[in-house]
C-alpha cells in the first residue's frame, strides 16, 4: 500500500513525536496544540469538523493523476497574442538543472551572503544583462512583473521629481494590463494620471511638447509600444526632463539587443520583464520583471540590490546591498512594500542571456524581426492594411470589420491572434514561431499560400536608422564562455554548490516557513499544459486552469473562514495591498471617504506599513507591552482618537513573536465596533491552519503566503504567491482584472451567521488589478493545490501540530542556554521562537552574527537574525524536519553557547576565537601557517559528523559597510577574483 | 575635534556649534555608534531654506537610518562634502571631520548643555 503524503510531507513519526512531547511536557500533539492556543478561538467553536470542504487526502498518483485531468482540459495554441508575453524556447540546460533542481528553487532569500555566493552570482549576470541591454547604470535583483515595475516607476519618479506636479504622463500605446495597474495605484495615492498620444509629439519642438503634456512629475513609455510601433521617444523625454519630469520606459529586453536603449534614449528608469528570456509563460507567471536606473537614483530602488563587497580576506564576495531602503527599517517611509524579488526566474532569464551570449541573442532578435517583416509582406500582398511602418516583433493589421472571423480562423488552426477590436488584429511573432505558423497565420487574413512567396523591398520594415543599436552589450566574460551544454551544466552545478538550500539540511529561519517542497508538488509546474498558455488565451482554452483556480479558492475559503479568495497577487506584499485597496474601496462605497487611518502595532511587519501607505492610508503606531502583545490600552485610546477616521487594523495572528494572543477576539471587536475593518496578516498560518480560522475570530480580510503555508519553493527569494481572503462584504472590491477570462469568482454560501452578498455561488471581483496578470502567477499554484490535495483537512492539521510541536521542542531544549524571548499561555510558543542572545552578548561579547555565522561551520542556514527583536534569533523548525536534524540543530546551538562562555571565561580571546572568524573556509584552515588560539578541526570539523559530510563556505565573513559605501551592482571583472 | 563641553546638543542627538550667526551641526558619537556603520548621508543643498523640527537630511548606515532633524529655522551656507564621498567619517569622528551642515539662523531655541545631554543618555 502506498504511503499517505502526510507522512512523507512531516518529518516527525509517531515514535519521534512522543519522545517530543515528552520533553515539552504534554502527552499528545491534541493536547499541546490546545494548550498554546485559546480555546476562544479554536475551530470547533464555530463549525464541526465534518463540514470541511476538503476532499479527503489523496495518494501522490492520484493527485498527479487528477492533475493530468485537469492540465488536459487546458488547450495549448500557438500564442500570438503579445501584450508583453512570448512563447520561448527554454534551453532544457536550464530547465533540468535550474528549475527543477531543489539547490535552486528550495533556496532562500540570500540574507546570508556567505552561503548563497552561487544565486548571488547569478543574480548579479541578471542585473549586468538589464543594465547593459537598458544603457542604465544600476539594475536591480528583478521586480514581480512588468506592470507592477511601472508602476513603482511612476512612484520612484514622484519621490525623485524635484517639481511638485501631481500629474504622471502615461502614453496611449501602452499595455493595457499596465494601464489599468497603474490607475488603480496612482488613484490609491493621489497622482493624477494624464492619457496622452506620445508618438504624436515624436518630431514636435520642445517648446510644443512641454505646452502638450503641461506640468508633470514624469512619463511613461513603452518601447516598442503596445501596437508594436517603433518609435524615438527621445524628444519628447529630453522635453519632459526640461520641466523637471522623470522618464520611465518599459522595454523589451529581446528588442534592445536590436535597437537603441533606453539609457541612450534619455530615460532615467527603464522597466519591463525577462520572460521571453528562456521563461514559460505559464499563463501569466510567474517571471522575472526587471527596473534599471541612471547613475544618482540607485538609492531610490525598490526591491533587493546584489552588490559587490569584500570578505575577511579581501576578496570580492556578494551581498545584498542597500537593504535599510526597504520596509523592516524604514516602514511607512519605505520606497516600496515589495520584499521579494522572482529570483528563480530571474536566474533563469540571466542563465539564458549566458548561454546565449551576445551573438546568440542578437541572432534571435534579428530572426524574429526579419520573421515580422516577412509577415507584413505578405499580409500586405494579402489586402490586410498593416498600420505600422516600423515595428519589432508585433503588427497592428486594421480589417474592418473582420477581426473575429480572422481571430477565429486562425484558432481553428491553432494559433491564437490578439483581437483588439472588431476592426483589428494583433500578431506577435517570436523565438518559436516558425514558417509554417505564419503560412496559417497570413492564411486566417485570406493570403492562404502567399508566406514566403512574397518579393518585398529591402528597406520596407527596417529599423528605423536612428534607433538602430551601435553600443555594446554583455561583454563581459560570462556572457562569452558558456556556449557548450557540458560548460553550461558545470557552471550551473559550481554556483549550486556554493549554496545551503533545503537539499543540504534544516534552514530554520523564523517567519520564513522553509518546509517542503514536494517533488510531486512541483511535477505538473513544467508540463506545457501548465507552462505554456498565455495569460490573455481565449476562455475556452483554460478550462482547466479556471476549474484549478476555483478549487483551490474554494479551499483556502474554508481553510481561512473567508468566503471568498482572488489568487492574484503575486507576491505577500501584494496580497498586503490588495486587501487595504479592498477596505479602502469598501469604505469609500460606504461613503466614509475620512476612514484612513490604518492602526498597526509596532510589532508588525515593516510591510505592513508600507503597504497602507500605498493604499492611501496614515499608519498610526500601536504600542505593544512587555510580551509582544498589542497593548489594550493603547489600542483603547487610538481607537477613541481615530474614531472617525479609523479605517482598518492589520494584526498578525500568531504575531511576529510566534505568540497566540488570547485577546484577538476582543480586538478584533474593538475594530468592528469603531467602524474599522480587520486585516489579519497571514503570513504565521502555518501555526493555525486547522486549529483556528481568521474568519472565525473577527477578520475581515488577509492575504496569505503560498510560498510558506503552502509548499510554494522559495526559489531563493521569489517567487511568491500572496491570495487575499476575504469576507463577502469586501468581494466586489477585490483585485479585478480587464483581461481576465473570467471575473467570477467563487462565493461559500454555507451559514455561518454572516451576511453573504449574494444568493449565488460565484462574485465578481471589482477592484484595480495588482499584477500583470488576471491569475497572478498561475502556474505554480498547482504546487500549493497538489499540497491540500494530498494532506486533507486532518493532514493540514496535522502539520500544524507537528510544527508546533517542533517549535516548543527547539524551545524546551534551549532554554537552559538562550532565554526564550516570549511566550503565550501556558508558556507555550507557537510554531517559532526566539533566542534572546543579548544576555550572551553582553557576557561574552559573542553577538549574533558571531552565532549566525558560526552555525554555517557546524552545517546549517542561520535561523532569523534580529527580527522582529534586535539581538535575537528566530528559529522556525517547521513541520517537515525530522528529530535528528532538529537534535542536530539544538545541539550545534548548545555547543555553539559553550564556545561563547569560553570566550567569556578567557580561554580564547574575544578577537581571535572561532566565532568571530566564521565562517571558515577551506582555504583559511589550508592556506599558510596556522596562527589561532583554536585548532583546525574546531574550526572546520566542530563536529565529527562533519567529516564526511560538510558544507564549505567558498568566502570568508562579508564586510557589509564596504559594500554599500562602494556600491558595485554589476559582475566585477575576472581578475578580481585572481 | 569640537571641545564636547563647550557644544550644545538636542534631544535628537545632534550637535551644534555656533560662531556669530552661523552653527555647524553634526550628530554625537552617542548617535553614530547606535547607527553603525554609516556607509550614506543625505545633506541638503546649500541655500535650502530649513525650519526647526523638520527632517532635513538622512544618515544610513548598514542596518539603520537616522534622519536629520533642523534644530532651528535658518539658511543652509554649507555641507560637508567630505562626509558625503566619506560616510565613515561620521563614525570616525563625528564632532570633527563627521559634522554635517553649517546653518545660518536669526535666533536659537534653548538646547541642551553638554550636562544634560550627558545625562540623557546615561554618560
Amino acid at each position: 500500500m502506498t504511503q499517505a503524503f502526510t507522512q512523507r510531507h512531516i518529518g516527525t513519526d509517531a515514535d519521534a513525536q512522543s519522545r517530543m512531547l515528552a520533553t515539552v511536557g504534554y502527552d499528545s500533539l491534541e493536547s499541546l496544540v490546545d494548550a498554546a492556543i485559546p480555546a476562544s478561538i479554536h475551530v470547533d467553536q464555530f463549525r464541526s469538523n465534518d463540514d470541511s470542504a476538503l476532499p479527503p487526502a489523496a495518494t501522490e498518483r492520484e493527485a498527479i493523476t487528477e492533475l493530468r485531468s485537469l492540465a488536459g482540459r487546458n488547450s495549448v495554441k500557438r500564442s500570438m497574442i503579445g501584450l508583453g508575453y512570448y512563447d520561448t524556447v527554454t534551453p532544457a540546460v536550464i530547465k533540468r538543472n535550474v528549475l527543477e533542481n531543489p539547490s535552486w528553487y528550495t533556496a532562500y532569500t540570500p540574507y546570508q551572503p556567505e552561503i548563497s555566493q552561487g544565486r548571488l552570482e547569478a543574480l548579479i549576470n541578471f542585473q549586468t544583462m538589464v543594465s547593459d541591454l537598458t544603457g542604465m547604470t544600476t539594475a536591480n535583483a528583478s521586480m514581480l512583473d512588468e506592470s507592477t515595475a511601472v508602476a513603482e516607476g511612476m512612484l520612484l519618479a514622484r519621490r525623485a521629481s524635484k517639481v511638485g506636479a501631481r500629474r504622471f504622463i502615461v502614453d496611449a500605446d501602452t499595455f493595457p494590463q499596465t494601464k489599468a495597474i497603474l490607475e488603480g495605484r496612482a488613484t490609491a495615492v493621489g497622482i493624477e494620471l494624464v492619457e496622452h498620444p506620445l508618438a504624436e509629439l515624436a518630431d514636435a519642438a520642445q517648446d510644443d511638447v512641454a505646452e502638450a503634456l503641461g506640468d508633470h512629475f514624469g512619463i511613461f513609455v513603452q518601447y516598442p509600444s503596445a501596437s508594436g510601433k517603433l518609435w524615438n521617444p527621445a524628444g519628447v523625454i529630453s522635453a519632459s526632463k526640461a520641466q523637471g519630469g522623470l522618464a520611465v520606459v518599459a522595454a523589451d529586453l529581446l528588442a534592445l539587443t536590436l535597437v537603441t536603449s533606453p539609457g541612450e534614449l534619455g530615460a532615467d528608469v527603464a522597466v519591463g520583464t525577462s520572460q521571453r528570456f528562456g521563461v514559460p509563460m505559464g499563463f501569466g507567471g510567474p517571471h522575472a520583471g526587471y527596473m534599471a536606473v541612471r547613475k544618482g537614483l540607485e538609492r531610490q530602488l525598490p526591491g533587493r540590490l546584489v552588490g559587490v563587497s569584500v570578505d575577511a580576506t579581501g576578496h570580492p564576495a556578494y551581498r545584498l546591498s542597500l537593504q535599510v531602503r526597504e520596509q523592516h527599517i524604514r516602514r511607512d517611509k519605505a520606497t516600496s512594500n515589495i520584499c521579494t524579488a522572482q529570483v528563480l526566474l530571474a536566474v533563469m532569464a540571466g542563465m539564458y542571456a549566458v548561454y546565449h551570449g551576445p551573438d546568440g541573442l542578437k541572432a534571435i532578435a534579428t530572426e524574429v524581426h526579419e520573421r515580422t517583416r516577412q509577415l507584413a509582406a505578405a499580409l500586405r500582398a494579402a489586402g490586410a492594411d498593416v498600420v505600422e511602418d516600423t515595428f519589432f516583433d508585433t503588427l497592428r493589421v486594421s480589417v474592418p470589420g473582420r477581426a473575429h472571423d480572422i481571430v477565429s480562423r486562425a484558432a481553428n488552426d491553432g494559433i491564437n491572434l490578439h483581437h483588439i477590436d472588431n476592426d483589428t488584429v494583433g500578431v506577435s511573432v517570436d523565438e518559436t514561431t516558425t514558417s509554417s505558423d505564419l503560412t496559417i497565420v497570413v492564411g486566417a487574413f485570406g493570403g492562404r499560400d502567399l508566406f514566403g512567396r512574397v518579393d518585398f523591398s529591402e528597406t520596407q520594415g527596417r529599423l528605423p536608422t536612428d534607433l538602430v543599436r551601435t553600443s555594446d552589450y554583455l561583454t563581459h566574460a560570462v556572457f562569452n564562455t558558456h556556449r557548450s551544454e557540458t560548460s553550461m551544466m558545470r557552471y550551473l552545478k559550481r554556483l549550486a554548490d556554493y549554496d545551503y538550500a533545503l537539499d543540504r539540511g534544516m534552514i530554520p529561519l523564523g517567519s520564513c516557513t522553509m518546509k517542503l517542497n514536494a517533488a510531486t508538488e512541483m511535477e505538473s509546474v513544467t508540463w506545457p499544459e501548465f507552462a505554456g498558455l498565455h495569460p490573455f488565451a481565449p476562455r475556452a482554452d483554460v478550462g482547466g486552469y479556471l476549474e484549478l483556480v476555483t478549487q483551490l479558492e474554494t479551499w483556502l475559503t474554508d481553510v481561512t473562514g473567508y468566503d471568498t479568495v482572488s489568487l492574484q497577487p503575486n507576491a505577500g506584499s501584494q496580497g498586503e495591498l490588495a486587501g487595504l485597496l479592498a477596505i479602502r474601496g469598501y469604505h469609500l462605497a460606504q461613503g466614509n471617504t475620512q476612514r484612513t487611518v490604518c492602526l498597526i502595532p509596532s510589532s508588525a511587519h515593516g510591510t505592513n506599513a508600507a503597504s497602507a501607505v500605498l493604499a492611501g492610508m496614515r499608519v498610526v503606531v500601536v504600542a505593544c507591552d512587555e510580551l509582544g502583545n498589542v497593548d489594550l490600552t493603547d489600542l483603547e485610546a487610538k481607537i477613541a482618537e481615530h474614531a472617525e477616521s479609523l479605517a482598518a487594523l492589520m494584526i498578525t495572528y500568531p504575531s511576529t513573536h510566534g505568540v497566540y494572543e488570547h485577546r484577538v477576539s476582543a480586538i478584533c471587536q474593538a475594530v468592528h465596533d469603531a467602524g474599522g475593518q480587520v486585516y489579519v496578516d497571514g503570513a504565521n498560518l502555518n501555526a493555525l491552519l486547522g486549529f483556528a480560522r481568521f474568519g472565525d475570530f473577527g477578520g475581515d480580510v488577509s492575504h496569505l503566503n503560498l510560498h510558506k503555508t503552502f509548499c510554494i519553493p522559495h526559489g531563493g527569494g521569489g517567487p511568491g504567491v500572496g491570495p487575499v481572503a476575504a469576507k463577502a462584504h469586501l468581494a466586489p472590491f477585490l483585485p479585478g482584472h480587464p483581461l481576465a477570462q473570467s471575473d467570477e469568482h467563487y462565493l461559500r454560501t454555507d451559514g455561518d451567521g454572516e451576511v453573504k452578498g449574494a444568493a449565488t455561488s460565484t462574485v465578481v471581483h471589482g477592484g484595480s488589478p495588482v499584477s500583470a496578470a488576471p491569475y497572478g502567477s498561475p502556474s505554480i499554484l498547482p504546487i500549493s493545490w497538489a499540497y491540500v490535495r494530498m494532506m486533507g483537512a486532518d493532514g493540514l492539521k496535522q502539520a500544524t501540530g507537528a510544527a508546533v510541536l517542533a517549535a516548543n521542542y527547539v524551545a524546551a531544549r534551549l532554554r537552559d542556554s538562550f532565554p526564550v524571548l516570549y511566550s503565550g499561555d501556558n508558556g507555550l510558543v507557537a510554531h517559532e521562537c526566539i533566542l534572546d542572545l543579548r544576555p550572551l552578548t553582553a557576557a561574552t561579547g559573542v553577538t549574533v552574527d558571531d552565532v549566525a555565522k558560526r552555525l554555517i561551520d557546524y552545517g546549517f542556514h542561520a535561523p532569523t537574525m534580529s527580527f522582529p527583536v534586535a539581538g535575537t534569533l528566530m528559529v522556525e523548525p517547521t513541520e517537515s524536519e525530522d528529530l535528528g536534524e532538529i537534535d542536530r540543530f539544538i545541539d550545534a546551538m548548545i555547543a555553539i553557547k559553550a564556545e561563547a562562555d569560553a570566550v567569556g571565561g578567557g580561554r580564547w580571546s574575544a578577537e581571535d576565537n572561532p566565532l568571530r572568524n566564521a565562517p571558515h573556509t577551506a582555504q583559511s584552515v589550508i592556506a599558510g601557517e596556522w596562527e589561532h588560539e583554536y585548532d583546525r578541526e574546531t574550526a572546520v570539523y566542530p563536529v565529527h559528523t562533519l567529516v564526511r559530510n560538510k558544507y564549505w563556505p567558498p568566502v570568508r565573513r562579508i564586510d557589509n559597510a564596504y559594500g554599500d559605501r562602494n556600491l558595485v551592482c554589476a559582475c566585477p571583472p575576472p581578475e578580481a577574483f585572481e | 575635534m569640537a571641545d564636547k563641553t563647550t557644544l550644545q546638543y538636542t534631544a535628537e542627538h545632534e550637535w551644534v556649534q555656533v560662531a556669530d550667526n552661523e552653527a555647524t551641526i553634526g550628530i554625537t558619537a552617542y548617535a553614530a555608534e547606535k547607527l553603525g556603520d554609516v556607509v550614506f548621508v543625505e545633506l541638503p543643498a546649500v541655500g535650502t531654506e530649513i525650519s526647526g523640527g523638520t527632517v532635513v537630511g538622512e544618515i544610513e548606515s548598514t542596518k539603520s537610518v537616522g534622519e536629520l532633524f533642523a534644530p532651528f529655522d535658518g539658511t543652509i551656507t554649507a555641507i560637508n562634502d567630505a562626509v558625503v564621498d566619506s560616510p565613515e567619517l561620521v563614525n570616525t569622528d563625528p564632532f570633527g571631520e563627521g559634522w554635517l551642515v553649517k546653518v545660518a539662523f536669526t535666533a536659537l531655541p534653548t538646547m541642551l548643555s553638554y550636562d544634560e545631554y550627558s545625562a540623557i543618555v546615561g554618560e
